[in-house]
């Protein structure tokens, strides 16, 4: 209980004290997760939403693949990231291992399931719900799933949001791809592991809680943003 | 626009062009915090920024083999010896070395404060089974401490749950250890600077067979030529010259000096 | 103004589903004035002829044909569900939808669903949320939803089956005055009382067949077969 406490009063004084390490590292998984977030968003919320309104032959078996996907433990797929960039690997010449686009592809890969997994579901009810005045009315498919994702925007949000929680208190992956090195690409869950490793709990407690208070802060900020409580809408 | 661009440009430039290295480092040398003395002192000697990735020992010797680093430091001879036999390193330049200690649970159930040698304290603990931690991860510290017991006459793969077995670093399998009240070898260094002691405390040390030596291998720029060649060079120049030989020489954890140079110039 | 999709005929049409068979085959021809009513009892396939004619249900045979091409003739008609089927949006902007979706100015659009929503009695909720209207304010939107889009065809199913009283007058109001300023009308109701009001001319379908199809007065007052004779006195056939 006491280590809690440290780790409380750690927090409080790296924050108070604006810590220079604690300020990189913070903007460091600020960058990579919220990077991976837009890059994975680009690609899985269209994906979501025309998985949902195209027939194809393999559609179910996309549909599966995608939520088996969600279950991808993120140290496995930091170990192939690492194995495909890893000098002796395909992507080797590239350079990218070590360095915070690795740690970009990284997330992308692990967050795009769940993103694309969520806004198929919201969008797939949405057009249970739209299917026959939309067909009526005689959109076509890219006004379909323009309609169907602003319409849809709520889900949508709450799917970048749960990808984002993935990201940022990722660690497995990272810290494989990313080599957690000093000043490059240690970021906070990172040096969480790190500070653990070298028992110096009530350091780790306090970059966890930092951790904990960024996330409730993007959360805030995002629903106050798109005023999702205000004036009873829906 | 094209200001912003050519700014950009100028930037990435100098980014690539700066003198930066990766080097894999166990984490007992890192866990000891000497590296975060060396650095600074590297960066304005050499102009030289060195980056660590922190690993064991069987993983820094797998990064050079990929050539995903430029130079590994690190302390298990054979492998090392292994590593430059198959051509994935040019040589090896031994910098300093520190010692092994064996920590345990501060009353001493298996009596090993009292042992004139690491055989007998290794015996004395095969004899009592108290719980012992073993990091179980094919380091240079592990294959220490296989090579101990074995020289006392055990083989570990037969020992009973007294013996745990838990794959990880120094600092990890020193707080497993605290957790569980055990015995365990570390470095000293990683032990001196390790936050969370518990109830253990150092029962034996001084024996020489516990020291470890610590070398600088550079990875072999003919099996990987993106390899940094210069840069490495320049860093070993370094480490065996007269500023890292005091330095190490005189860093200490509360008063007690934890490496000893012995580069060989 | 006679709309150029007219007269609509329909040759040997049926749909099947599952080895059952839900309508036909039917024939059908349609002139282009009228305000149509289909009645039948439950399962008779009022609903499905409905979406045959507008095309939102595929044919397993025969075919749906009107005088100028299908594409064209999509355009320019409107179709309200039994259940009105809100966009999760403000009554200005379902209003607007079916007209920015046809590329007009979003400007253009408002000053029509302004005008719209004020004739439907909603001028003063342009901004509440459609789906928490009630089920009367709902179907309203969504007829003028329908007629903001100036069709030539307006399909009806059973727009008044779950509206009390008042919300069904407002409704046939508006259906008469969209007749009068000349749209054609084709829906399907369980209310004789309303085929009554309204309809120029009906269609009895039962078990998914045609079985009288006439001017008003001629098929209610004098059923020429047993089904639907019985059928007007209320038993079930």
């Amino acid at each position: 209980m006491t280590e809690i406490w440290d780790g409380l009063r750690a927090a409080f004084w790296l924050i108070a004290h604006l810590d220079a390490n604690l300020v990189e590292i913070t903007l460091r998984s600020l960058y990579v997760s919220l990077m991976a977030l837009a890059i994975a968003c680009a690609i899985a919320l269209p994906l979501g939403a025309a998985l949902a309104v195209q027939r194809f032959k393999y559609r179910r078996a996309v549909i599966a693949t995608l939520n088996a996907f969600m279950g991808l433990p993120p140290v496995v797929v930091g170990l192939i990231v690492y194995l495909l960039l890893s000098r002796s690997g395909p992507f080797g010449v590239l350079g990218l291992l070590f360095t915070p686009t690795a740690m970009i592809i990284a997330q992308v890969i692990i967050i795009t399931p769940l993103i694309a997994s969520i806004t198929h579901q919201a969008i797939r009810e949405l057009w249970a719900e739209y299917h026959d005045l939309l067909i009526s009315l005689n959109t076509s498919k890219g006004q379909r799933i323009m309609t169907l994702i602003w319409d849809g925007r709520r889900a949508l949000l709450t799917a970048a949001l749960a990808g984002f929680g993935r990201g940022i208190g990722e660690v497995g992956a990272i810290i494989i791809v990313g080599g957690n090195i000093d000043h490059v690409t240690r970021v906070l869950t990172t040096a969480i592991a790190l500070e653990t490793s070298k028992g110096d709990f009530a350091l780790a407690l306090g970059l966890g809680f930092v951790l904990i208070a960024l996330s409730l802060l993007v959360n805030y900020a995002t629903h106050a943003l798109s005023s999702t409580e205000r004036s009873g809408r829906w | 626009m094209i200001r912003l661009m050519s700014f950009l440009l100028v930037l990435w430039a100098s980014a690539a062009a700066s003198d930066t290295m990766k080097l894999a480092v166990t984490t007992s040398f890192h866990n000891s915090g000497l590296s975060d003395i060396l650095l600074p002192a590297i960066k304005q000697d050499t102009g030289i920024d060195v980056q660590l990735l922190i690993v064991g020992t069987g993983q820094a010797l797998r990064l050079g083999r990929g050539g995903d680093v430029d130079a590994i430091l690190v302390h298990s001879k054979a492998a090392e010896d292994a590593f430059v036999a198959d051509g994935s390193g040019t040589h090896r330049r031994e910098i300093m070395y520190n010692d092994f200690v064996l920590i345990g649970p501060a009353d001493d159930p298996a009596g090993i404060k009292a042992s004139q040698t690491t055989r007998s304290a290794l015996q004395a603990i095969h004899a009592n089974k108290p719980r012992f931690v073993s990091r179980g991860d094919d380091s240079g510290t592990h294959k220490k401490e296989l090579a101990l017991w074995a020289d006392a006459g055990f083989d570990p793969n037969n020992f009973t749950a007294w013996y745990s077995a838990v794959g990880a670093g120094m600092g990890a399998s020193l707080n497993t250890a605290s957790g569980l009240n055990a015995y365990i070898m570390s470095d000293r260094a990683s032990w001196l600077n390790f936050n969370n002691k518990g109830d253990l405390s150092l029962l034996f040390s001084g024996d020489p067979v516990l020291f470890n030596q610590y070398a600088y291998l550079p990875v072999n720029p003919a099996k990987h030529n993106h390899v940094k060649a210069d840069l490495v060079a320049r860093l070993e120049t370094w480490l065996a010259g007269e500023r890292a030989e005091g330095m190490i020489n005189s860093y200490t954890i509360d008063g007690e000096t934890l490496f000893t140079f012995n580069a060989k110039r | 103004m006679v709309s150029p999709l007219f007269p609509l005929s329909v040759e040997n049409a049926s749909v099947t589903r599952r080895g059952k068979r839900l309508l036909g085959p039917v024939n059908l021809t349609l002139p282009a004035d009228g305000f149509t009513v289909v009645i039948g009892p439950n399962g008779a396939g009022k609903t499905t002829l409905l979406k045959v004619l507008h095309g939102i249900e595929r044919l397993s045979e025969g075919s749906v044909s009107w005088s100028i091409a299908t594409k064209e003739a999509r355009n320019k008609q409107a179709y309200v569900f039994q259940r009105p089927i809100m966009l999760r949006r403000s009554v200005q902007d379902n209003l607007i939808y079916p007209l920015t979706l046809a590329g007009l100015s979003r400007r253009a659009a408002l000053i029509q669903a302004d005008d719209w929503a004020h004739r439907i009695g909603l001028g003063d909720a342009m901004d509440r949320p459609a789906p928490q209207l009630s089920g009367g304010e709902q179907q309203k939107l969504a007829l003028a939803r329908a007629l903001i889009q100036s069709p030539d065809v307006l399909f009806l199913d059973e727009p008044c089956a779950n509206l009390d009283g008042p919300a069904t007058r407002d409704i046939e109001t508006l259906l008469r005055n969209a007749h009068a300023a000349g749209t054609r009308i084709i829906m399907t109701t369980h209310s004789i009382g309303q085929v009554r009001r309204l309809a120029s001319d009906v269609i009895f379908l039962h078990q998914g067949q045609v079985h009288e199809h006439g001017l008003r007065a001629a098929v209610l007052d004098t059923p020429q077969t047993s089904e639907l004779a019985a059928f007007l006195i209320g038993d079930i056939i």
